[in-house]
């Protein structure tokens, strides 16, 4: 169960190596000792991870999951949710892949969608059966500004993003009244592992605030976050910018 | 009849969604016998602060108004489970009878004072709810009904006195009653400075009155940490009332005049609005007065006239922290209230209250010493402040109560209740598939 101030007992992290699901549990680490499990393909960054929640002090659990093969989702998840309840899932898995490769590379741009957007989708349609069913739960879906705008620059992530934020804001109309909820995330550029390289946007976050808004934001029985809250701003003013400026602008 | 509903406790908080059934006692086996995997809890009137009423994905049985029956000669009443304290009242004060515990609301039912084993301003003479009922019939997982009582099935008897409704559904019980010669209250009032007068105040002169209970001000500091208002009294004898009240002696308890408006906006309850409201009640009390006649509503339950108050507090809801620490804790207590008004956390009308011995009830709050109950807004930073006053009561073997709390975790509950195992050995026993679940008993693990 979700007490009262917004600690979850399980959390499951489906994408448990991305360091932004990392840094969520090491936030609820601090106030709550939630049961983790971990669902991730099997390798060592998996077992590092693993190895990293553990050392927070919090029981962990490891599961297969791979994001591609949806087939095998349904079945996890309703096994995993009749051990215990999942008080919280989050959605933490996905590419971001090399942009100019991805519109031109068959191959790279295909394993994006599927990723990105139909993972997302999958699991997410698992998830709401098994919340409802539950009668509580939320669904932390990790979006992004991305796909808010999609932009030259990156726009087959962006695109998947887009896809996977409608989705998930819809799905959390759809199960308003259920005891479920679902709360998308919209983080701008974080500095982790999968931006490595790439500079830095403006208003640009650590993981550890996107978990501290998280956090928040389950407390809070939100529906959707900005990290930082001031993009939400931002975006609102991007999103009516013509296309021939927009064009233009650096991003 | 079923209903998909989402509910909360009266905090407000952590909602979650459960299909809701309603039956009068001859039904209930049948519901029982067919409640499905995520089982059964019964509601009384939603007056628990956390999730002990609630069950998602399962069934939460509500109440039904029943029966009252009351024995005048024998001193008794038998009531349903499903009937609220107030109804009960409206019964008892006509004819010169009164419940020996009422809790600080009538807004809360026969079955859910028993469940909760509720107290009240009488615990350091009477004891809490549960020693003053007489027999119950209660309905376990196999649907068979069980009349049980401290001398009959003693243990199934305790462990469902302040079992939370795990042990089963509560149908009907039969209470005992005390005799009043008026509906009103004998009144001392009496302001203390700070902590150490209160406590003192309450060590000194508490045997000489039936109820007493002290509002403290946990937002003063310093020379006037923990100053308090302490009110204490006795049912007036008729010889006490004058003029028209004196005509009318025996006079049932009034319904609420007013009521919060919903959705009100969060942050009306908040450091600033607390200290005005704190220090106006402080300033308001007398320094001592003794003999003032009040209403049984007026001393017993103040906030029953206003209608849902829990609003309030906002769309975010509340908790309410209470504890107990043994009687030689004063120390830990002056600590915890040092701890409170030192983060300035907003608590208005906390209570501070010297308990009586405690009684069999596994889980059972009450144990002599010194309670105390805060209402705070919900948020997410209180966590930490509540951990550290966990750590507090837990290191002088003290508790918190589970009908107030809506946030701990099993591992504190097990250092908190040392008799837990008891407890669940008899649900083990009783109901071994599980069939009675609630929230609290997922969060804690009962």
């Amino acid at each position: 169960m979700i007490n009262a101030l917004g600690q979850p007992q399980t959390v499951l992290l489906l994408g448990g190596t991305s360091d932004i699901a990392q840094a969520i549990v090491a936030a609820w680490a601090e106030t709550c000792r939630p049961h983790v499990v971990l669902a991730a393909r099997p390798g060592p960054r998996r077992d590092e991870a693993a190895a990293l929640v553990s050392a927070l002090g919090l029981p962990v659990e490891v599961v297969d999951f791979d994001a591609e093969r949806t087939d095998e989702h349904p079945g996890l998840i309703d096994a995993l949710a009749a051990e215990r309840d999942i008080d919280v899932a989050v959605v933490a898995f996905g590419l971001l892949g090399d942009e100019e490769q991805a519109w031109q590379d068959h191959e790279a741009a295909v394993a994006l969608a599927r990723v990105n957007y139909v993972g997302a989708v999958s699991v997410g349609v698992c998830l709401a059966e098994v919340m409802r069913r539950q009668g509580h739960g939320v669904v932390v879906a990790l979006s992004s500004v991305a796909g808010e705008r999609v932009r030259r620059s990156n726009f087959v992530y962006g695109s998947t993003k887009a896809g996977m934020d409608g989705f998930y804001l819809g799905l959390g109309e759809a199960l308003r009244g259920s005891g479920a909820s679902v709360l998308v995330v919209r983080p701008g550029f974080v500095r982790t592992k999968m931006t490595q390289g790439r500079s830095p946007a403006p208003l640009s976050v650590t993981a550890e605030q996107v978990a501290d808004a998280v956090v928040k934001g389950v407390a809070r029985r939100d529906d959707l976050v900005w990290v930082p809250t001031a993009l939400r701003g931002v975006m609102s003013g991007l999103r009516h910018v013509p296309r021939p400026l927009f064009r233009r602008l650096p991003l | 009849m079923s209903e998909s509903r989402e509910l909360t406790g009266w905090g407000r908080t952590a909602p979650t969604v459960a299909t809701t059934v309603r039956s009068d006692a001859d039904g209930v086996p049948e519901l029982v016998r067919r409640a499905g995997p995520r089982g059964l809890v019964a509601r009384g009137l939603g007056r628990s602060y956390g999730d002990p009423a609630q069950n998602a994905g399962g069934s939460v049985l509500l109440p039904v108004p029943g029966p009252v029956e009351v024995d005048a000669a024998a001193g008794v009443v038998r009531a349903a489970a499903g009937t609220s304290l107030h109804e009960l009242m409206v019964e008892l004060l006509p004819r010169g009878l009164f419940l020996p515990v009422t809790p600080g609301t009538r807004y809360v039912s026969v079955g859910g004072a028993i469940a909760c084993d509720v107290h009240g301003k009488s615990h350091h003479v009477a004891g809490s709810f549960g020693q003053h009922v007489v027999s119950l019939e209660l309905v376990t997982a196999d649907g068979a009904t069980h009349t049980i009582g401290p001398d009959r099935e003693p243990e199934l008897f305790w462990a469902t006195v302040g079992g939370m409704g795990l042990t089963g559904v509560i149908t009907s019980a039969v209470l005992r009653t005390i005799p009043v010669e008026t509906s009103s209250m004998s009144v001392t009032t009496t302001r203390l400075p700070d902590l150490d007068a209160a406590m003192a105040a309450m060590r000194s002169t508490d045997a000489g009155f039936t109820y007493s209970v002290a509002w403290i001000d946990t937002l003063a500091r310093g020379r006037s940490l923990g100053r308090s208002v302490l009110s204490q009294g006795e049912h007036a004898t008729r010889d006490e009332l004058a003029g028209r009240a004196g005509r009318h002696p025996l006079l049932p308890p009034g319904s609420p005049r007013l009521a919060a408006p919903p959705h009100l906006p969060g942050g009306l309850v908040r450091r600033a609005t607390v200290r005005a409201f704190n220090e106006a009640w402080f300033r308001k009390a007398p320094r001592h007065r003794s003999g003032e006649i009040q209403s049984v509503s007026s001393f017993f339950h103040p906030l029953d006239g206003v209608a849902a108050w829990n609003r309030l507090y906002g769309p975010r809801g509340f908790v309410q922290y209470q504890c107990v620490v043994p009687d030689d804790a004063e120390e830990t207590m002056s600590r915890i209230v040092e701890r409170i008004s030192g983060q300035g956390h907003a608590s208005f009308l906390s209570v501070l209250k010297r308990f009586g011995s405690g009684n069999p009830g596994p889980l059972s709050f009450p144990m002599a010493g010194w309670t105390l109950a805060l209402d705070l807004p919900a948020h997410p930073d209180l966590a930490t402040l509540l951990e550290e006053l966990d750590e507090l009561v837990v290191a002088v073997g003290g508790r918190v109560y589970l009908a107030k709390d809506a946030r701990l975790g099993a591992a504190r509950l097990r250092e908190m209740y040392p008799r837990l195992d008891d407890f669940l050995d008899v649900r083990r026993r009783v109901d071994p598939a599980r069939v009675f679940q609630s929230d609290l008993s997922r969060r804690l693990e009962l």
